[in-house]
């Protein structure tokens, strides 16, 4: 796995029109965001001119704070200031791609070393609490559901796939992963940090909410005037999106997923994404999703993460275009090929 | 129209004013005149900031695409294969005046790119781009070509301090924010270009640089080099069409500047939105394929 995520750094790398944005404002002011954003809503809240909660900027989404609870912080939902600094150094310690404490594979993974982190994801988030999962309450995914042996099958193909393409051996562009390939990245809801390009710009317009998303340069266009969705059939990468207002919080829900985009890749014909996004304070959103598919996890989950509004802007990033990585991956499986190397 | 109506107007004689009046207002069968014109006097609706409303998925009803001039209808590349499926339809041109003031030299590449669009060899990083049109391997079209391919593109624009206004396309997710009245330069190329907008009247002006030399204007190899300048005018003219009319400035590789023009169509099905033209898989074996693992090896 982490010589996929190395070459899919690579790849990020070399494409062209590649334009890092590093978060420079906002540090230290946003409060913290509630747990429960929709329980204690703003007492004043922004609107557009047309009356709705108005949502619009740049923000910057990234954050040290994993998605899941690490073990070593066991049942601690929320640290205090103390244990708040040490976990923070911690994570910045395990992200730290500067150190050479790993041999020269390790290395290689951390090609992309410090000039590449955006400095917010070194920072963990403002209420400390020790996973971006705040439902279920131990902080973890729940449990997989049993797998049909259909879906059995279908995970054995796509773990031997990555396997030959960790070993440098993958037979073609369809081994690769939707970033590798430059479909999808961090576009696909939901949202959630990475190393840089963490940038999301919102516009508004009477009866839309559009979600620019740096990579890969798609925007997610949110009719929110009450139309139906697509019929079943018609199915996308990231899905088909409808919102609504609740109160002031804009709720987003998206079906439609191809196969081959879901979240854990979950049964799309059963999984089910929503999203909610209060404007909790001037310079903060309040980012919650809940991920519920009764075909691949035994219970709904739901994460929370605080979007800090950001003085940078949103620049191109272009991937397939310049995508020189997949043909070096593919020619150089070819030449080990011909040279007697099998897959180990 | 005016001119040739008052032509006209003399003909009828004592017929009247009043007659000619009638004429001007409603357009009868076959007073060819007014079609494709639209009355001047058309006021925009407004958003609450006073700004034209340019919101909506509009979309470009034009051959453009094929080839910006004036052009007969020709054959598929593979005709044994694709047979009416790949043909291309005859267009007129959007060009003023049919003609791009090519410089010599670059005249030649034109045809060159032309005879060389569909070939495509990624083997070197250097020469990556020497090869074939862009939209075969489904590159972002950058600007003017991403608002005449034929796929629809949808504005949102907003209304007050934001100083932003949202074009995405349906072809490969391409998209670009136009900056109002913002002052910065490009601050690197890209494919889709650097746009900085102002209001006119009841026109958008959007200028745009910073575009990468790789984009071509259409399937017939015209093109340009990284020193060009677009500038677009989105006009509403009813409150189905905008009006968009470009100006091309490349003195690498063209002799004067020169312009395009095409009404622009509101897409008017109920709930209608953009969809996912996500081409990359449609390329992979075109652009990759020549290092796949094959079965006999």
């Amino acid at each position: 796995m982490k010589i996929i995520s190395f070459i899919a750094a690579l790849v990020v790398m070399v494409a062209g029109g590649v334009l890092l944005t590093f978060a420079q404002s906002a540090q230290g002011q946003a409060p913290a965001v509630k747990a429960k954003s929709t329980t204690s809503p703003p007492a004043k809240t922004r609107r557009t001119p047309w009356g709705d909660p108005d949502l619009q900027g740049i923000w910057n989404i990234a954050t040290s704070t994993p998605l899941q609870r690490p073990d070593r912080v066991s049942a601690k939902t929320v640290l205090n200031d103390e244990e708040a600094v040490e976990f923070q150094e911690e994570l910045a310690q395990e992200l730290n791609r500067d150190r050479r404490d790993g041999g020269p594979e390790a290395d290689v993974n951390r090609a992309y070393n410090e000039h590449w982190m955006d400095a917010r994801r070194l920072e963990i988030v403002k209420d400390k609490r020790t996973s971006l999962i705040v439902d279920p309450p131990d902080g973890r995914i729940p449990a997989l559901v049993p797998p049909t042996p259909e879906v059995q099958k279908k995970r054995e193909a796509g773990a031997a796939a990555a396997r030959r393409f960790a070993a440098g051996m993958p037979r073609g562009p369809e081994e690769m992963s939707n970033p590798v390939r430059c479909i999808i990245r961090t576009d696909r809801p939901p949202y959630l940090p990475t190393i840089y390009n963490n940038t999301y710009q919102i516009f508004q317009s009477p009866g839309y909410v559009a979600i620019l998303v740096e990579m890969i340069h798609s925007a997610r266009i949110i009719p929110v005037d009450g139309r139906p969705h697509l019929r079943t059939g018609l199915r996308q990468w990231l899905g088909d999106t409808r919102g609504r207002w609740d109160g002031d919080t804009l709720v987003i829900e998206t079906t439609n997923f191809r196969p081959d985009s879901t979240f854990g890749d979950a049964d799309p014909s059963t999984y089910k994404l929503t999203e909610r996004l209060t404007r909790v304070d001037p310079d903060t959103i309040a980012y919650e999703f809940t991920v519920e598919d009764p075909k691949t996890w035994t219970r709904p989950w739901t994460a929370l993460i605080p979007w800090n509004k950001t003085q940078d802007q949103l620049y191109e990033y272009a991937c397939h275009e310049d995508n020189y990585d997949i043909v070096h991956l593919l020619a150089g499986a070819r030449k080990r090929e011909k040279a007697g190397e099998a897959v180990k | 129209m005016r001119s040739r109506l008052s032509i006209f107007a003399m003909g009828v004689g004592l017929a009247g004013i009043a007659g000619l009046l009638w004429l001007v207002a409603i357009p009868t069968e076959g007073q060819s005149t007014n079609v494709g014109t639209f009355p001047g006097s058309y006021k925009a609706p407004r958003m609450p900031d006073g700004k034209p409303n340019l919101n909506g998925i509009w979309q470009a009803f034009t051959t453009a695409n094929w080839d910006i001039q004036d052009h007969e209808a020709q054959p598929g590349p593979h005709p044994e294969l694709m047979g009416a499926y790949g043909a291309g339809p005859a267009g007129q041109g959007v060009v003023e005046g049919n003609e791009i003031p090519y410089q010599a030299w670059a005249l030649a590449k034109k045809k060159e790119n032309y005879e060389n669009r569909m070939k495509v060899d990624v083997s070197s990083d250097e020469r990556w781009h020497d090869l074939g049109d862009p939209e075969l391997k489904c590159y972002m079209p950058g600007v003017p070509r991403a608002t005449y391919m034929p796929f629809p593109f949808q504005i949102v624009q907003g209304s007050g301090p934001e100083p932003y206004i949202l074009m995405a396309y349906e072809f490969t997710s391409s998209t670009r924010v136009i900056r109002m009245n913002w002052k910065d330069e490009a601050p690197a190329e890209s494919w889709m270009g650097w746009s900085r907008g102002r209001w006119d009247g009841d026109t958008l002006v959007v200028d745009v640089t910073g575009l990468r030399k790789e984009t071509w204007f259409d399937r017939a190899g015209n093109f340009h080099s990284d020193a060009l300048h677009v500038v677009e005018r989105y006009t509403p003219v009813s409150p189905y069409h905008l009006q968009y009319d470009v100006t091309i400035e490349d003195p690498q590789v063209f002799t004067r500047p020169w312009k395009m023009s095409m009404p622009l169509y509101r897409r008017m099905e109920k709930d209608v939105q953009l969809l996912e033209f996500k081409c990359v898989p449609f390329t992979e074996e075109l652009v990759f394929g020549p290092f796949r693992k094959r079965s006999s090896e």
